[in-house]
């Protein structure tokens, strides 16, 4: 067995599945239950200045009959009292020392608000603080979440207003609403920040009612933008994870990674592009806490397979492949091709290549089945007929080089060599 | 005990004949199969439809809740789609095609989806086709049975004035007085005849039979006519006559045609239909399975079919076998009727056993008498040896044929210029679906002939 046990920042858990600031943390029932089930830690759901929310709070995009692919919500950060939320901490750490309990902060705009807070907080026993420099709706107008992270220097200052006085190990959460996080996450490193984790919320529209042409979620006839999550934001996550990953200077702090993660699958997935660890709202709330289970079991198997003993084994494998377009090997080429037996027929292929690729797949008419052949020399290999198959590995990419040697798309036009196969 | 009626409660009844194949109950159930379609490209399924529905598509509409499109996209192949969701053999047509059942996996239930579609459209009358405007022309069509008014909707839609003449009182043909009355209701069958015509531009004329001579009293209308009065005449008669056994005792009491016994069921209430206490049903075509097994839920004590051939050459296909065998039927292979027995009422059928010998001109293996023969007690023997044409009706009117089924060319026209036909009339019996699409063919035919410049 593989020992999944992680240590970020000193910080140690029994597995390095977190769940994310949010109402699944927010007070000390769900947490007691998170940590019974299995959980390695939380992040306190936000605590700050006092809020008070709207209702309706939550709404989802469905697709395919799968409900909630993506999931966004108008809460704010905690709205219940801070003495009931630090009363809570200080039992649930004496009940479960072995698990990570860190407390989410956004304090008012403030040097002594942030040092009261966190002052409390670590009296109450917080092991170590998130900075929620991400929340995309409500605190931004009041100049917090969001607008700190949006803006490198403000967000600068409040890190460094935070580490004068933490004790104990800062995370900064970085929003994934800017061009581009990396200034932000470079900005706060240099004030100090331990650890960073991404990412928050995106700023959405899930959609409109048709009967009543107000957006989701509604209040009252009217709606806002909403935080954007689950499974439909982990490309997004992945992406600005890998930019922070392998930047020089934020790639060298630990990395909770956060956004879409539902299966032990997508968490091995952010590990290998950097994460030290991850976090998870939309999954335990959609299916809640008992979700754990599999996440540790999956990524126990998995490691035993690759023979991994460790996290830090592969944590950030995978960085070092993320290339730049103008580095990719233009004389690698692949084809498509199709396992006769394993075909059922459906000509998803053909008309996915037929009108929207390159023509490359022949029909050969058949009552009631088609038989379909790519045709070799027209296949560019874009991977489209692969991607809509409904049966796994019928379809297959052979690799067919045109040359051996590696030659980049700088090389290619220093050597003029001719454009456009097609 | 013998023939009788009455021999369940109410509730039996009831229970016995509810619907088969129950429709989804929500729409979320309808979304999980609906969802499971893979929008197939030249769908196998959509080839293997003989009206061509465009599945993939009506199915994809049920995923977007554009339940109308849907019902449209049927409808625009099938003006009786609704039925044939209910009675279309799908094991052998579209789901048997479905590519799922090359993965092993279930077939998309495409009839099932149909008929949630088609059902809302019914129930909400919806009219998904606009007549267009009157073009002056008269079509008669003969027979209101799913032929005819298929043929009927696509004129109606052109704008052609149609009138259909139809012998019984009430329409949609074998569909109201043949199909098994746990597939349809009559009360559907009359709602989908409503539906139908609801487009405008179609009359129906009931209890007007087209023929010479007719008994007294029964209004009369010929094929003269109709030539006379109309632009085109489209014949959809279908085949109404049972196949006579020509074996002795055929007419002793308790010989029952399964066709009478099965209009029977569906045109009186099911505690007044008489059914024996052993039953036994020649044939194993779909007439055959529907009459035994609704002998058997009648109230029947024992049901035996039996068949001249084998399993692997029957006629009906092993989801109808397999009703009759969950229905508790006996089924006799290699078994042909050679004589009944009796006193004025059946006592006996007995039976010569085959075998089957050299391949015939088709390829099919046919059954030799082995000169063996055994016997059954029974009290009823119901014949679904299969129907024949209204062959003297047809020879009357000099149409062309084929031992009474009219010959048609390539072009849906009979030997007489302006005079259409197709349906079984045509195919000697096949199904519902088959008649919709010949009357599809038949409007074609007819609009090319009496609007050319328009139909090119
Ligand atoms: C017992 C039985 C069960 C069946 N079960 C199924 C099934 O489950 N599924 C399926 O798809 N198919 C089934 N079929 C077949 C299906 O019913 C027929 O293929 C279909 O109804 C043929 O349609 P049609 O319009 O050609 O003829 P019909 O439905 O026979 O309609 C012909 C119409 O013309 C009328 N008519 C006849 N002669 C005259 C005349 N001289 N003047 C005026 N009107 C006339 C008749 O009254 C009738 O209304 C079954 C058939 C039978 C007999
Ligand atoms: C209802 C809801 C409330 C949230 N509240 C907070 C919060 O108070 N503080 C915070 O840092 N993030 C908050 N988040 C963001 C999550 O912590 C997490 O970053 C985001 O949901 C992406 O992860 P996921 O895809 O696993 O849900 C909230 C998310 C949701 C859905
Ligand atoms: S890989 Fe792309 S180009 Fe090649 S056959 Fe598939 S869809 Fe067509
Ligand atoms: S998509 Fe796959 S299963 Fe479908 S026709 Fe193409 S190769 Fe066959
Ligand atoms: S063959 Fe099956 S999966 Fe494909 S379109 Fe038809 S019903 Fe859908």
């Amino acid at each position: 067995m593989a020992n999944i046990s992680s240590n970020f920042l000193g910080i140690k858990s029994p597995n390095p599945f977190w769940l994310a600031s949010a109402p699944p943390t927010d007070k000390k029932i769900n947490v007691i239950r998170a940590y019974e089930a299995g959980w390695g830690g939380v992040v306190w759901k936000t605590l700050g200045s006092q809020v008070k929310n709207v209702s309706s709070r939550y709404s989802a995009v469905d697709y395919g009959g799968q409900r909630v692919m993506g999931f966004n919500n108008i809460e704010l950060i905690s709205d219940r009292p801070l003495d009931i939320n630090l009363k809570e901490i200080t039992e649930v750490v004496k009940l479960f020392p072995d698990r990570a309990t860190i407390v989410s902060l956004m304090a008012d705009n403030n040097r002594e608000s942030w040092h009261e807070l966190i002052k409390k907080c670590e009296d109450a026993g917080a092991m170590g603080f998130e900075l929620n420099f991400g929340c995309p709706h409500g605190m931004t107008e009041r100049g917090m979440g969001a607008a700190v992270g949006q803006d490198p220097e403000i967000a600068c200052m409040v890190v460094e207003w935070v580490m004068e006085k933490a004790t104990i190990p800062v995370i900064t959460k970085l929003t994934p609403n800017v061009h581009s996080v990396v200034p932000t996450g470079r900005s706060v490193v240099k004030a100090g920040t331990h650890g960073l984790s991404l990412i928050n919320t995106i700023q959405s529209i899930t959609g409109v009612d048709l009967d009543t042409f107000v957006p989701n979620p509604y209040v009252a006839g009217k709606s806002v933008f909403g935080g954007y999550c689950g499974p439909a934001v982990k490309p997004i996550a992945l992406k600005m994870l890998t930019t922070i990953a392998q930047d020089e200077l934020t790639g060298k702090v630990p990395i909770s990674g956060i956004g879409g993660i539902s299966t032990w699958k997508d968490a091995v997935e952010f590990m290998l592009l950097g994460a030290g660890n991850v976090q998870v709202c939309t999954a335990a709330m959609k299916h809640g806490f008992r979700i754990i289970e599999d996440m540790c079991e999956g990524l126990n198997n998995w490691m035993d397979e690759k023979g991994f003993k460790t996290l830090n084994d592969f944590i950030g494998k995978s960085v070092p492949t993320v290339t730049h377009w103008e580095d990719l090997d233009i004389n690698y080429h692949h084809i498509a091709k199709i396992n006769q037996d394993k075909c059922i027929h459906c000509g998803l292929c053909y008309i996915t290549c037929e009108d929207t690729s390159h023509q490359s797949i022949n029909l050969t008419y058949g009552k009631p089945y088609n038989t379909y052949t790519i045709k070799e020399e027209e296949c560019v290999g874009c991977n489209l007929c692969k991607l809509v198959c409904p049966v796994d590995n019928c379809i297959t990419m052979e690799e067919q080089r045109v040359a051996p040697e590696y030659i980049n798309w700088k090389m290619w036009q220093e050597q003029g060599l001719p454009l456009n196969d097609h | 005990m013998a023939i009788q009626n009455n021999r369940l409660t109410a509730e039996q009844y009831e229970q016995n004949f509810s619907d088969i194949h129950p429709p989804f109950e929500t729409h979320n159930a309808a979304l999980v199969e609906a969802n499971r379609c893979l929008f197939c490209y030249d769908a196998p399924c959509t080839k293997s439809c003989p009206t061509s529905i465009n599945i993939p598509k009506f199915i994809k509409q049920i995923t977007t809740e554009n339940i109308k499109g849907s019902a449209h996209t049927i409808f625009q192949s099938n003006i009786m789609g609704a039925g044939c969701s209910k009675v279309c053999p799908v094991e052998k047509l579209c789901e048997g095609s479905c590519v799922y059942n090359l993965m092993d996996e279930p077939a998309i239930p495409i009839a099932k989806l149909q008929r949630y579609s088609t059902e809302k459209a019914l129930a909400n009358n919806w009219q998904l086709f606009e007549r267009k405007k009157s073009t002056g022309k008269k079509v008669a069509i003969v027979g209101a049975g799913p032929a005819g008014l298929s043929c009927a909707h696509v004129l109606a839609r052109e704008g052609v004035d149609v009138t259909i003449y139809e012998k019984e009182s009430k329409g949609g043909g074998l569909m109201t007085y043949g199909i098994a009355a746990y597939k349809v209701t009559p009360q559907f069958c009359e709602d989908e005849v409503n539906y139908i015509v609801g487009i405008g531009g179609i009359e129906i004329k009931y209890n007007q039979e087209l023929g010479k001579d007719l008994p007294a009293g029964r209004q009369g209308i010929t094929l003269a006519k109709l030539q006379k009065n109309y632009d085109s005449v489209y014949l959809a008669i279908g085949v109404g006559l049972a196949r006579q056994l020509a074996i002795p005792g055929e007419d002793l009491e308790g010989v029952e045609d399964a066709i009478k016994f099965i209009y029977e069921i569906r045109n009186t209430k099911y505690e007044k239909v008489n059914v024996g206490d052993k039953v036994a049903v020649i044939g194993m075509g779909m007439t055959a399975i529907d009459a035994a097994t609704q002998a058997k839920r009648l109230g029947a004590n024992e049901v035996t079919m039996v068949y001249r051939r084998t399993e692997n050459e029957k006629p009906c296909t092993d989801v109808e076998l397999d009703i009759a065998k969950l229905d508790g039927c006996n089924i006799i292979w290699l078994a042909a009727p050679k004589e009944i027995k009796g006193h004025g009422k059946v006592e006996q059928l007995v039976c010569s056993k085959m075998q089957l010998g050299e391949p015939d001109a088709s390829g099919r293996r046919s059954p030799v008498d082995t000169g063996e023969t055994f016997t059954l007690n029974v009290d009823m023997v119901i014949k679904a040896a299969g129907q024949i044409p209204y062959e003297a009706l047809i020879k009357d009117c000099a149409l062309n044929n084929n031992h009474g089924k009219l010959i048609i060319d390539a072009n849906q026209s009979t030997n007489i210029k302006g005079v259409f036909a197709g349906g079984d009339a045509v195919n000697g019996g096949k199904e519902v679906v088959d008649a919709v699409q010949a009357g599809k063919d038949g409007a074609k035919a007819i609009l090319n002939y009496i609007m050319p410049q328009m139909h090119e």
